[in-house]
């Protein structure tokens, strides 16, 4: 099921040229992994279409055009200025960094790419390290492809010169889409939009092939390519595949044209073998992860520490409005007064009516604002914690999650048990998603704390990179019989989680014990005492007692 | 880009039933589709705009104003002639600011020519038409404030920056999102008239058929419009209909007596819900053409009216659509 490099590269590579072929039907491509693979696919696409660059720095009125103010004032008339979007229409949008996009730029590009009004393709450079950090769903939702370059190398692949253009290539047939339709119902592919890909991608490569009618190998690379990345469930065992298309058997028996749905079982079987092979090997620990594509970031945009649009209003400074910038009118006018006599006799006769405004008084407002607050939770389900411990720990969650939305908070549910600490719940503000993260947690075995503490710690770092603010909330009883290799023993498991402590204190994210021993031993305590974090013994706590303690300990910091 | 027309989409009639209430019945208050993306929510509210007939405004007016309204707007509009234009869709884009939604102060004039000049925003430019919101779940909450009270009083009042503007800003609020993304406070979901959840078609039947309809259209845009004009025809006959028809409906006290009944089964809260299942149980027996509403119409509507109001039990998983359904079992067999 592993693929090897070279094929990752040659999928990534046709998957341009087909891209190509059909920009406007494809949408456009995600490169995920930085390297020299990526930088070849980049210069390929170079020499075959116009390629603007997304500045990362980009905002409102660059994207969607507006009026030059600077110059509009200089002129003392309306100038307008274009918008990268009229600028790149018909060509293709590179976006660099796309695991970081605002969620503001990234709404606007999926909006003005549903519009078709400035057709462009997107090409989305997403230098991400785990499934923390994708891009952003509403865009890769809106490309057929989405290749995971890793450490590929780049080669020569050619393809055939003398392609027919899509409009040459015939409409799929039924048998051909009920195969496109079933593969994505076994791997658990929702979205039309995806089938609506595969088709493209069918014809598209059928197209480059020079061929009129799509073949089965058409299918097969649609398939693979388009399908394939976006599973969400592993099929059921090929030995036993008769469950799935059993269920299906019986629609297509009503369907008038059996006789052709007949031929097509063998074909969809291929199809999805097809599909089979290329899924990333990595599927399985994403699922485990719990739909770890899904944006995290249910918090809106522009939960800065300083925010540029709400919040407390603070003194103006100089500035540009843009990018929703307010221009603070009375501070600009108050800037400009002094100078009106001399800007008046500069401009002479040609002086316009009104005050005379120059781009150096532009004054802006600026807000501050308070960070998101994400508790992240970090609970021992451990045999020497009870089981009792579990449940109030998620009552505690799910009380916090059902006012999050009150208090802008979201929770994040660390667990650690056995020989490993695992996420159950990655930073989410949505009630729904964290009682089916929930439903099953399992609990019992070892007591591997410095894994613990590594798991929050870096789900915390990964907090504080996105402008939040973590608070992390440890449930032990500080006692620690697994070390950080998974090994067993007491003496060894307490130095790790000792040094690990000492790590995360340094890290300097806000932290605190909850002692749940019945009878509090001083172990949590010296364990609080590494991580510079407060102690509180709580033996008869339960999730509302913990869920305001956790709150206390939030207005404290 | 041509549009695809409404009623070549497949399935989701429920969402296109809660559309189609909403267009006879633009006081409901709002539509909100929960449901994954790629399921075809934009493109049916979309639809649903480009086949409503267009509408007479007042020539050059930014406001939209009805021509026998011109002048009442801040702009004011003088014009006497009257044009026709295709009914507003706005698409609120994810990050939009206040300024670009409520309107703001035209700084450029301001600067410029130091007149105080409202320029409108998008809330202006979808009077008489339809506000899509995609992931109104991600929305700054203070917008989503401003917009449901907007909706709700049908006049947007911009007070800010030395401005003192007030223009109507009538329009069908529609917004969709993914619970698992992030949920709505229950205050705001409240006050969105009907809920509907879309799921992706599962019969394999279905999905091959929008493949086939979407490959149609895509290849010949109008030949496909052409294909569809007749049903589309038909579909905005008896929203025509509907209209007329819906004025004239008195909800018998019987049929009453049933919402109430069901409102107190199910635990909604508030009256909001009585009183939205009240209009949409009319609003869809217009849509039948049916001489009067009878219990049927309200039981139909009452899972779209009542899902988003259930008081929410952290212990309880069970789905509001089968509260309800249930709910409706026990009463009415």
């Amino acid at each position: 099921m592993n693929q090897g490099a070279d094929t990752v590269f040659a999928d990534a590579a046709l998957a341009l040229e087909l891209f190509l072929i059909a920009p406007r039907q494809l949408g456009g491509l995600v490169l995920r992994g930085p390297g020299p693979a990526r930088d070849t696919l980049i210069e390929r696409l170079a020499a075959t279409a116009m390629v603007r660059r997304l500045p990362a720095h980009v905002d409102d009125d660059r994207l969607l055009g507006g009026i030059d103010l600077a110059a509009s004032l200089a002129a003392g008339r309306t100038i307008p200025q274009p918008g990268l979007l009229d600028e790149v229409s018909g060509g293709v949008l590179l976006v660099p960094m796309a695991e970081r996009l605002p969620a503001a730029i990234a709404g606007r590009l999926a909006q003005a790419r549903d519009s078709g009004a400035r057709p462009f393709g997107l090409v989305l450079l997403d230098d991400g390290q785990g499934p923390d950090e994708m891009p952003s769903p509403a865009l890769a939702d809106r490309v057929a492809f989405l290749a995971d370059l890793g450490f590929a190398r780049p080669d020569e692949s050619t393809f055939p010169a003398d392609r027919l253009t899509l409009a040459a290539v015939a409409p799929l047939d039924d048998s051909a889409l009920a195969a496109l339709a079933e593969t994505a119902a076994v791997l658990g592919i929702d979205s039309t939009r995806v089938l609506l890909f595969a088709q493209a991608a069918a014809r598209a490569h059928a197209a480059l092939q020079g061929r009129r009618l799509v073949a089965e190998n058409d299918l097969q690379i649609a398939a693979r390519l388009v399908l394939a990345p976006r599973a969400t469930r592993m099929p059921p065992p090929v030995e036993e595949p008769q469950e799935e298309p059993a269920g299906q058997s019986s629609d297509q028996a009503e369907n008038p044209n059996s006789d052709e749905q007949g031929s097509s079982q063998p074909l969809t079987e291929r199809i999805i073998d097809a599909a089979l092979a290329a899924i990333p090997p990595d599927l399985l620990a994403r699922l485990a992860q719990g739909a770890a594509r899904r944006g995290s970031k249910g918090s809106g945009g522009g939960q800065r520490a300083k925010s540029k649009l709400r919040g407390k209003p603070l003194a103006a400074r100089p500035g540009m409005p843009r990018g929703g910038v307010r221009l603070a009118l009375i501070d600009t006018l108050r800037a400009a007064v002094p100078w009106q006599a001399l800007r008046r006799r500069e401009a002479g006769e040609r002086a316009p009516e009104g005050m005379l405004v120059r781009k150096s008084d532009l004054r802006v407002r600026r807000f501050e604002n308070r960070a998101a607050a994400v508790t992240v939770f970090c609970v021992d389900a451990s045999g020497s914690a009870a089981m009792a411990r579990l449940a109030e720990a998620k009552g505690a969650v799910e009380l916090m999650l059902a006012q999050a939305y009150v208090t802008r908070s979201e929770v994040a549910l660390i667990a650690f048990r056995d020989s490993a600490a695992q996420v159950l719940l990655p930073p989410t503000r949505s009630l729904t998603r964290a009682q089916n993260a929930l439903a099953s947690m399992p609990g019992g075995g070892g007591t591997p704390l410095a894994a613990g503490i590594a798991a929050a710690r870096a789900v915390a770092d990964a907090v504080a990179a996105r402008g939040s603010t973590p608070l992390i909330v440890f449930l032990t009883d500080g006692s620690a019989n697994v070390a950080a290799d998974g090994s067993p023993g007491r003496a060894r498991a307490r130095e790790d989680a000792e040094a690990a402590a000492r790590g995360m204190a340094a890290t300097g994210h806000p932290a605190l014990v909850l002692d749940i021993a019945p009878r509090p031993r001083p172990e949590a305590e010296a364990l609080a005492r590494s991580l510079h974090a407060r102690y509180l013994p709580m033996p008869m706590a339960d999730g509302a007692a913990m869920r305001r303690a956790v709150e206390l300990a939030r207005v404290g910091t | 880009m041509a549009r695809f027309p409404f009623s070549a989409i497949v399935a989701q009639d429920e969402m296109k039933l809660a559309l189609l209430i909403a267009a006879i019945d633009p006081a409901i208050g709002g539509v909100m589709v929960f449901g994954d993306r790629g399921t075809g929510k934009s493109t049916a509210a979309r639809a649903l705009a480009a086949l409503l007939p267009p509408i007479a405004v007042a020539d050059g007016c930014r406001y939209y104003c009805r021509p026998e309204e011109a002048g009442s707007c801040p702009d004011p509009c003088h014009s006497n002639r009257s044009v026709k234009v295709a009914v507003p869709f706005v698409d609120l884009p994810l990050g939009a600011t206040e300024d670009r939604v409520l309107g703001a102060l035209d700084l450029e004039r301001a600067l410029r020519a130091g007149e105080k000049a409202f320029e409108p925003g998008l809330l202006a430019k979808a009077h008489r038409g339809f506000l899509y919101i995609d992931e109104i779940n991600l929305l700054e909450d203070h917008l989503v404030d401003l917009l449901l009270d907007v909706a709700a009083s049908g006049q947007n009042i911009v007070e800010r920056e030395g401005l003192s503007v007030r223009h109507r800003a009538q329009f069908v609020l529609i917004g969709s999102g993914n619970p698992e993304e992030g949920e709505l406070r229950p205050q705001l979901l409240d006050r969105f008239g009907l809920s509907v959840e879309v799921r992706t078609p599962n019969a394999l039947e279905q999905r091959i058929e929008i493949m086939r309809r979407c490959a149609a259209q895509e290849a010949d845009p109008e030949g496909f419009a052409a294909a569809w004009q007749d049903e589309e025809a038909k579909v905005l006959r008896q929203i025509a209909r509907g209209q007329k028809l819906r004025a004239g409906l008195v909800v018998p006290d019987a049929v009453m007596a049933d919402i109430s009944a069901l409102c107190q089964a199910v635990g909604a809260d508030g009256l909001r819900g009585e009183l939205t299942l009240m209009r949409a149980a009319r609003a869809v027996a217009a849509l039948k053409g049916a001489k009067a509403v009878r219990r049927e119409h309200a039981l139909e509507v009452a899972p779209m009216a009542l899902r988003h109001r259930l008081r929410r039990d952290i212990l309880d998983e069970t789905g509001s659509t089968v509260r309800i359904e249930r709910a409706i079992a026990e009463l009415f067999g």
